[in-house]
């Protein structure tokens, strides 16, 4: 245990030095912090209604609204302010990645390392099936999925690990099959501990640190990949949106000047997206044993 | 040799088989096109006869058997929407998205060769710095995103290009082409960045990375030992070593960027396919969608088969893997 933590204080010591990457997890744990809070944070709910008036719609960043206070960003079509919104749609676009990114890390891991791990028939038929895959662009899959389950967080989440849990697998896989090849492996197999334990205790933690790059990436794909489904119209309902949604409603406002409805909820996709993956650019380049001095 | 051809070609040949029968399936698992295409006065006579004539009113293996006894005789169909032959369709619409793409992925392959090969030549210029920052936006920020900004810029606020559509264009063997007109090359130009920057990122990332290791090996050493200009080791050696991963990736991407033109077409309502299967999901067309995806999924699993035929003619490490 304690030769485990002194590992994660030295990781972290690297970590802190780059201060770029260290700026991006702050903006990150920030997000997530506006996201968990954003009932408590908002000016205003943009889900209720009641708070909501048509003569508000569309006014510009500063604008003084019906119910007092300052739209900090200005309000999109349906009146809502768009700071609260922007607040509400970070909780839906994270959820979503998360959720996404963990189911997919999950069956594409079990996945990868069955195949690693038992070999013949069954690698064959999973590795092919997940090479297949991979030639495909996941949009067009995520996109397809869609299509065919129809709109609904469930369904959305679904489409996105459809189109994902392949990197998970095919990462595992080329992990687990090193590990597999390893002289700790066998020895632990010749003991009387069964396999799955060998799987759990021994195969699964040292295939993790690649699985974690993989993972980090893979989040702020699926919360762009998200982003990109709504704003083609097929992600969630309008209703509870997200910040592809808010970006897609601002849209055809856009070419009239009312830039603030698409542009801002889209510097906030980008700010997330950007710092999860320079984090994950650091974190894969400390994992990275070529690249050490 | 000819074994693993066959081999590839039955499983090439069963994986369309499976897709079709997914995508079909799928396709007609949801929604009720009935809606669609009939007014919601119509009487249910009417109704009936439609569903009748549309095939309907069959169970859905038979459907999915007249459509593949159709889909090999070359018919796909006819959209619900349009009333046309799907293929027809489709291929009316093909024009604008080839064009979009190849002009979108030859203009990212020229540029980005040249400036990764810059960055991979002079690493701690802070021009290639500059380069390989904005080659890291090129992969994280998301491609609509990119399009809203570049109308935003350049169509709204500077007013310099249009914002939408294809303009003039000029009919060759009777096919409409927008890029030999001035007015159809600056609709164009917007649509064709935003689909570039992504493959340019990749372009910029594959070449510095060749560079870079092509660089200290000796290769490049006697080339210089041999008083060749830095111009010339660049062009003959340099350039030949680094263009054959670049030419895979770019057969490969080819692909891809049809698939991602989904999302450019959108933005800049490009009267491509792209644009076609969104408004067809929107209106549950099930004969476009059904199509496209089978035609997707075909041009896929040539791409990948071809692939692997010319690896196998590469390298004769796979053709034992597989025959064993």
């Amino acid at each position: 245990m304690s030769t485990q933590s002194s590992g994660l204080r030295l990781f972290w010591a690297e970590f802190r030095d780059n201060k770029v990457a260290l700026f991006a997890l702050v903006v990150v744990i920030l997000m997530i912090f506006l996201a968990l809070f954003a009932s408590l944070i908002s000016p205003q709910n943009p889900y209720d209604l009641a708070n909501l008036s048509l003569m508000d719609s569309r006014r510009p960043p500063g604008f003084v609204g019906s119910g007092g206070y300052t739209h900090v960003l200005g309000t999109d079509p349906q009146g809502r302010d768009l700071l609260s919104a922007i607040f509400y749609g970070l909780r839906i676009s994270i959820q979503i990645g998360l959720a996404a990114g963990f189911v997919s890390l999950t069956i594409g891991t079990a996945l990868g390392i069955a195949a690693a791990y038992l070999g013949g028939r069954v690698e064959a038929l999973i590795m092919r099936l997940v090479d297949l895959q991979l030639s495909f662009p996941a949009i067009l899959l995520a996109l397809v999925i869609v299509a065919l389950l129809g709109q609904g967080k469930v369904q959305l989440i679904g489409a996105l690990v459809a189109a994902q849990y392949a990197y998970f697998a095919r990462t595992a896989y080329g992990a687990a099959k090193a590990e597999r090849g390893k002289d700790y492996i066998e020895a632990a197999l010749a003991t009387p501990l069964s396999g799955r334990l060998v799987v759990w205790r021994h195969l699964l933690p040292n295939c993790a640190p690649p699985l974690i790059v993989v993972a980090t990436v893979q989040i702020a794909n699926s919360i762009s990949l998200e982003a990109t489904l709504s704003f083609l119209g097929l992600g969630l309902p309008v209703t509870e949106p997200s910040l592809g949604m808010l970006i897609s409603n601002g849209f055809p406002y856009m070419m009239s000047g009312r830039y603030w409805i698409s542009v801002y909820p889209g510097v906030a996709l980008i700010i997330l997206i950007v710092a999860i993956n320079i984090v994950g650019d650091q974190v894969r380049d400390q994992f990275n044993p070529r690249l050490r001095k | 040799m000819l074994g693993f051809v066959i081999q590839r070609f039955l499983q090439a040949l069963a994986v369309m088989t499976v897709m079709s029968i997914i995508v079909f399936c799928g396709v007609y698992a949801i929604g009720n096109p009935i809606d669609i295409v009939l007014p919601p006065e119509a009487t249910q006579d009417i109704r009936e006869e439609v569903i009748r004539r549309l095939g309907l009113d069959r169970p859905l293996f038979e459907q999915y058997f007249i459509f593949m006894k159709n889909l090999l005789q070359g018919d796909l169909g006819r959209s619900f929407v349009y009333n046309i032959p799907v293929l027809e369709l489709i291929g009316g619409r093909l024009p604008a998205t080839l064009e979009l793409v190849l002009i979108s992925v030859f203009s990212a392959t020229a540029l980005g060769v040249t400036l990764g090969i810059y960055a991979g030549y002079r690493p701690d210029s802070w021009i290639s710095k500059t380069i390989m920052a904005v080659s890291v936006l090129g992969f994280s920020v998301p491609s609509f995103w990119v399009g809203l900004i570049l109308i935003l810029f350049f169509a709204v606020n500077l007013g310099w290009l249009p914002a939408g559509g294809r303009g003039d264009t000029v009919e060759i063997w009777g096919v409409a082409w927008s890029f030999p007109t001035l007015n159809g090359l600056s609709h164009i130009v917007l649509p064709a960045i935003n689909l570039a920057l992504f493959k340019l990122a990749m372009m910029i990332r594959l070449a510095r990375a060749g560079t870079r290791e092509i660089m200290l090996t000796d290769t490049i050493k006697f080339a210089r030992a041999a008083g060749l200009s830095e111009g010339t080791i660049i062009r003959r050696h340099l350039l030949k070593l680094i263009s054959i991963p670049i030419i895979t990736v770019f057969g490969l991407e080819l692909g891809s960027t049809l698939a991602f033109a989904v999302v450019t077409e959108t933005i800049f309502s490009w009267p491509g396919v792209g644009k076609l299967i969104i408004d067809s999901i929107g209106v549950l067309d099930r004969p476009v969608m059904v199509a496209y995806l089978i035609l997707v999924a075909f041009l896929f699993v040539t791409i990948n088969f071809i692939i692997d035929l010319v690896f196998a003619l590469i390298d004769p490490r796979v053709r034992q893997e597989s025959a064993a």
